[in-house]
């Protein structure tokens, strides 16, 4: 019984073997004197750096700006893509009008637009803002667009033969049956949310975690500038954690994402 | 509340000269058929005949090229709420718990409807769960209880029951047939088999190049017997129609059967 327990702590714990063990080396390597903290700080040391920096609270006004910026971003990104979406995968005339130039405007790399949204917008709120939007516009609408034009037709003609037409027909057939390919969408969005935060916080920034990341690197402390990459790795997974959920939530009906039958 | 203890009149059905085109080919060549309320009918025929066609022209989802369609002395598409259409796969949404899917199209309260229909189908329990989670069978019964809880007066059925297995068939069929004699209402089944077709109908359409074929009643008491001889003679008579060529009369050796299965190939 005993020893059947301890396998199974065993097993708990082995994925985590190798990431404590190289800490450990990283640490041991710092403290011999091998490694330079200009190169990299101790592990301590960044916990330190991110205790000192929680206790003053400076941490918080960091986070609490960027996350702002990466909120607001993709809800005006994110909600263009979508009615873009609608609207080239609902009317055929939408299609025509306006898919090609979206699809001409997302062969842009979005970050390439920076020296001209500097420009535009100075190294203001509104320009990372822009970039964000941008940057999350594209996949989400690819993938609105392509969930309603691949909605099974057999389904929609269904339902028409139901009576069911305009709102109710959307609301009740397209939508959902489009939504696996919009949560996809989504996902990637978020990726690309930080990416383009990133970015844009570290070129022109006041405030945020980008900023912190690069003031701390003008006076050589790496330990911050570790921190920072860790927050939004944190971020970046928590981001993820969300768009997961939402997909248990939203497609309980499918069986490829029922929880029995889920990978994790 | 009794919605499905109610007797409702069948509609009956005037098909005037229908006629279909895709292009330049001609599906329905000026079909005419004239179905009395509340009977059964089967449509027969090989792949390609047209007889899926016509289902789809009566249930309003495709326009005739020509000719009319009519319930009584009105325009069949006047009763459209009228007329239900159960698919070959069943076509449930997949998102939608079973009851849902039953209740799709409904509004005010229909939930105890929408279980009185379940509770007919024999799947009362299943209410609450996925489409997913059910059986092809069980899949088909939902989408009989979704064209039911419409109290329809028409009810078309596109071959529903051709990609169940055997004993299922048996049991849909026995299914259905006991549902149409209590609601009474209009039958026109499209099915590739004819052992189906008479063991089910009242009458039996034989549709061969766009145009009827055969139009045969099957009249034997119900319950019918299955794979009594009376059935299976029945059968016989569509089938030698189906595989020999045109009016033959009496004739004692069909002809070989290559060359006009290479007509019908067209």
């Amino acid at each position: 019984m005993s020893t059947q327990t301890l396998h199974n702590i065993g097993r708990r714990l082995a994925p985590w073997a190798l990431p404590v063990a190289l800490l450990a080396i990283w640490q041991g390597a710092v403290v011999a004197g091998w490694l330079s903290t200009r190169i990299l700080p101790a592990p301590s040391a960044v916990v330190e750096a991110g205790w000192s920096l929680l206790a003053s609270g400076e941490i918080w006004t960091h986070l609490a700006i960027s996350g702002q910026r990466a909120a607001i971003g993709f809800a005006i990104g994110g909600g263009l893509g979508l009615l873009l979406g609608f609207i080239t995968g609902l009317s055929n005339w939408g299609e025509r009008f306006l898919d090609s130039s979206v699809q001409m405007i997302r062969n842009v790399p979005h970050l390439a637009l920076i020296p001209l949204v500097i420009l535009w917008f100075g190294i203001d709120e509104a320009a990372k803002i822009f970039l964000v939007a941008l940057g999350t516009l594209f996949p989400i609408y690819l993938n609105t667009y392509h969930g309603i034009r691949n909605v099974d037709p057999a389904l929609v003609e269904m339902a028409r033969s139901y009576g069911l037409k305009g709102f109710s027909l959307f609301w009740q057939v397209i939508l959902p049956g489009a939504l696996p390919s919009i949560l996809v969408g989504v996902r990637f969005a978020l990726g690309f949310m930080w990416l383009t935060l990133i970015v844009a916080e570290t070129i022109s920034a006041s405030s945020g975690i980008g900023y912190l990341a690069m003031n701390a690197r003008e006076f050589l402390q790496t330990d911050v500038v570790v921190l920072a990459i860790l927050l939004y790795a944190v971020l970046g997974k928590l981001a993820d954690v969300a768009a997961r959920l939402l997909e248990r939530l939203w497609l309980r009906w499918h069986p490829a994402y029922q929880a029995k039958a889920g990978v994790q | 509340m009794t919605a499905l203890h109610s007797i409702h009149r069948g509609i009956p059905l005037s098909i005037e000269g229908i006629r279909k085109a895709f292009g330049e080919r001609e599906v329905l060549k000026g079909i005419d058929l004239h179905i009395p309320a509340g009977q059964f009918v089967a449509v027969v025929g090989r792949s390609g005949c047209g007889k899926s066609t016509l289902l789809r022209l009566l249930a309003g989802l495709d326009a005739p090229s020509g000719g009319a369609l009519l319930a009584g002395k009105g325009a069949l598409a006047a009763v459209r709420d009228d007329t239900r259409l159960m698919f070959q796969d069943s076509r449930l949404l997949p998102w939608k718990r079973v009851i849902d899917n039953v209740g799709l199209g409904l509004s005010g309260d229909w939930k105890p409807k929408a279980r009185e229909a379940l509770a007919a189908v024999g799947l009362a329990e299943r209410a609450q769960e996925w489409p997913a989670a059910l059986s092809g069978g069980q899949k088909q019964r939902v989408a009989l209880a979704r064209a039911l809880i419409h109290q329809p007066r028409l009810l078309l059925l596109d071959e529903p029951l051709g990609a169940l297995d055997a004993l299922t068939r048996i049991e849909m069929q026995q299914l259905i047939e006991r549902l149409w004699q209590q609601h009474g209402f209009t039958v026109l089944l499209v099915t590739h088999d004819v052992a189906e077709a008479v063991a089910i109908a009242d009458r039996v359409i034989l549709i061969e190049d766009g145009e009827i074929g055969l139009d045969l009643t099957v009249d034997l008491p119900r319950p019918r017997q299955r794979g009594s001889a009376r059935l299976a003679s029945l059968e016989a008579e569509v089938l030698n129609r189906v595989l020999a060529l045109p009016p033959l009369p009496p004739q004692p050796e069909p002809l070989s059967p290559l060359p006009t299965q290479l007509r019908w190939a067209l």
